[in-house]
């Protein structure tokens, strides 16, 4: 719950390179400190804010806007459940209630060990395999109430970690190439 | 029956691992960004006003026209627009999952026409595995030498750079996306200037263009206009990926020939959404999208083309979205989920969409949960009406606006074809003081 570590302010420099104003690295570096904390802290955006020249009024105007960014603490899974047309029509609204019951929270909550964040979601674009939810914004669909149980259960016991990376974690693939060239050590060479 | 022509942008989705860059060079993958730039870049250009492309993302613009309108300054960029949220449309997360070579093609093809050194892909914040497949794309082809300076040997240079989202319908319209990608709040921008051609990103001259548009850019470069020209129809060219959703019993995304097919293709062939599940009745459809007026059974042999949707029909085809109601489903249950969408997804700049949104979905939940009152349809109409003035049913095309951008006009489209539609269940609701369907 902190400022960006130094691994990360190298990541977040090689990102603003690749815009032709910094600002527009404004929501990938948030993203990145999502995956740092999980959530943002106001510690991180501050530095953000000092990494892209911004007012931290710029940074919370900004992430606040956002469905994805979070600036309060979220659990380690997320689960997004779709209640839009398509998965209306398939019983959304059921599985919803469903997996309330299941977590023991109110959707917009967090369960007591800090482990599930349930939360109702606009249409996710996996109408195909409707009802459908994601964790952590990896896709599951055609998703019964015991499908839904069977799902917790995994998580719960750690075996979906591979396919589930912990919230804030978006793409796992960096980008390497096209970035300012530095010599040995990762210091930049100006 | 559904014409039988070989598909262009879903050609690969079913090969395996398509994603990859070793599968895209064995199907032949940038052999028609390599013969583009053999071309004089007005021929590239050409060649796509020729194939009449309307854009693929819900406007329907004609691409190379879109091109065309650009102001003569430098630095020009290409944005494409890979922030599909619109209800019950999920084509591009298709492509952007399966085929990313293709988009990363169709982009620097585009590039190269437009001459832009910088380009974006804009991809849906919560497409995880989406971004990561586009971004190992980028790299893969960096590494095989077609981003970056020089593209073989041609003198041309161009960087492409990944952006994800971070959830926000609205991102979808095309002057909120450049905001968003500029790190703002995504508010769409006061118009004029109404095109992004004239003052886009960062003030310059900018084409946004949509993901699907984008790959269909090398089959076009490879075949030519012409050949895309010859499929479909005159106003309705080349083929295009529709959504196919809701009670029907194989719902997905199919491409099919523009203008010589009909949403009853899409809905009962055998092939596509391969009819209404348990043998139930279409109740209604929503042709294009939450945004689109909704169509009855009599409307299924509409062809697909924009021009005669829009013009006879009064709806649009627009995201390429087809919902099908069947008669178990609640029309004012339906078009109070469409109404609390868009209600949570206006930006809140313009009172009308802001505050009217949040009106009409209150009004539409106390009906739907019983609580309504016989002046709650005429209510409905006067907010409805206020946000987009002269809405009526039979719709219009195009709806008026009052707001800045196109999310005002959305709202009102599920609850005056409801309402239009299915008054006496409207009425059901009120008088029996809760939904009939449970």
């Amino acid at each position: 719950m902190a400022r960006l570590t130094p691994e990360n302010v190298q990541r977040a420099r090689d990102t603003i390179s690749l815009y032709p104003v910094a600002r527009s690295a404004l929501i990938p570096l948030l993203h990145m400190a999502q995956e740092q904390d999980g959530w943002l802290s106001e510690e991180a955006m501050v530095h953000v804010a000092e990494l892209l020249e911004l007012t931290p009024a710029e940074v919370y105007g900004t992430a606040s806007f956002y469905d994805m960014l979070f600036t309060e603490p979220v659990g380690r899974y997320l689960v997004s459940i779709c209640t839009n047309i398509a998965c209306l029509l398939e019983g959304a609204y059921e599985l919803l209630e469903h997996a309330a019951s299941t977590l023991g929270v109110r959707p917009g909550s967090t369960t007591p060990d800090e482990l599930f964040t349930l939360e109702e979601v606009e249409c996710i674009a996996d109408c195909g395999r409707a009802p459908c939810l994601a964790v952590n914004w990896r896709f599951f669909g055609d998703v019964t109430p015991d499908g839904f149980d069977r799902l917790v259960a995994r998580l719960r016991a750690g075996e979906l970690s591979d396919e589930v990376p912990p919230h804030g974690t978006l793409s796992r693939v960096r980008r390497t190439v096209g970035l300012p060239a530095r010599a040995e050590g990762g210091r930049e060479r100006r | 029956m559904t014409t039988e022509v070989a598909p262009i942008v879903t050609r690969r989705l079913a090969a395996q691992e398509p994603w990859t860059l070793q599968s895209y060079l064995s199907d032949g993958g940038y052999g028609a960004l390599r013969k583009a730039l053999t071309m004089p870049r007005q021929e590239v250009m050409a060649e796509v006003d020729r194939a009449n492309l309307l854009g693929r993302g819900g406007a329907g613009f004609p691409a190379g026209r879109k091109w065309s309108m650009l102001r003569k300054a430098e630095p020009v960029y290409l944005v494409v627009n890979g922030d599909e949220s619109e209800p019950a449309t999920f084509k591009d997360h298709l492509l952007i999952e399966r085929d990313p070579h293709q988009i990363v093609e169709g982009t620097l093809i585009t590039a190269y026409a437009i001459g832009a050194a910088q380009a974006f892909i804009y991809v849906r914040g919560e497409f995880a595995l989406g971004l990561e497949r586009m971004i190992q794309a980028v790299e893969d082809a960096y590494g095989h030498g077609v981003i970056g300076a020089n593209i073989f040997g041609s003198g041309f240079s161009v960087d492409l750079v990944v952006h994800p989202g971070a959830g926000a319908y609205i991102c979808g319209d095309e002057t909120a996306l450049l905001e968003s990608l500029e790190g703002k709040r995504g508010f769409p921008r006061i118009k004029p200037p109404y095109y992004p051609a004239a003052i886009g990103l960062y003030g310059a001259p900018t084409v946004v263009n949509n993901v699907e548009t984008m790959s269909n850019i090398p089959w076009i470069v490879l075949n030519g206009g012409d050949a895309f020209a010859a499929l479909g129809t005159e106003t309705a060219t080349g083929t295009r990926m529709f959504a196919v959703a809701g009670r029907v019993n194989r719902p997905g995304a199919y491409e099919v020939e523009l203008g010589k097919n009909t949403f009853r293709d899409l809905v009962y062939d055998p092939k596509l959404g391969g009819g209404v599940r348990d043998g139930r009745e279409l109740k209604a459809f929503v042709p294009g999208g939450a945004s689109s007026f909704w169509f009855g059974p009599e409307r299924l042999d509409f062809s697909l083309d924009e021009s005669k949707v829009k013009g006879e029909g009064g709806s649009m085809m627009g995201s390429g979205s087809v919902i099908v109601l069947d008669d178990t489903t609640c029309a004012v249950r339906a078009a109070w989920r469409l109404v609390r969408f868009f209600h949570k997804e206006s930006c809140g700049q313009c009172t009308p969409c802001r505050e009217g949104s949040g009106w009409l979905e209150k009004i539409m939940r106390r009906i739907e949960s019983g609580h309504g009152r016989p002046q709650d349809l005429e209510l409905l109409m006067d907010v409805c009406d206020n946000i987009s003035p002269g809405v009526s049913w039979p719709s219009r095309w195009p709806p008026n606006m009052t707001t800045i951008c196109p999310l005002g006009p959305s709202i009102p489209p599920p609850v005056v074809s409801s309402l239009g539609m299915f008054r006496d269940e409207y009425l059901v609701h009120v008088k029996e003081g809760g939904c009939p369907f449970g």
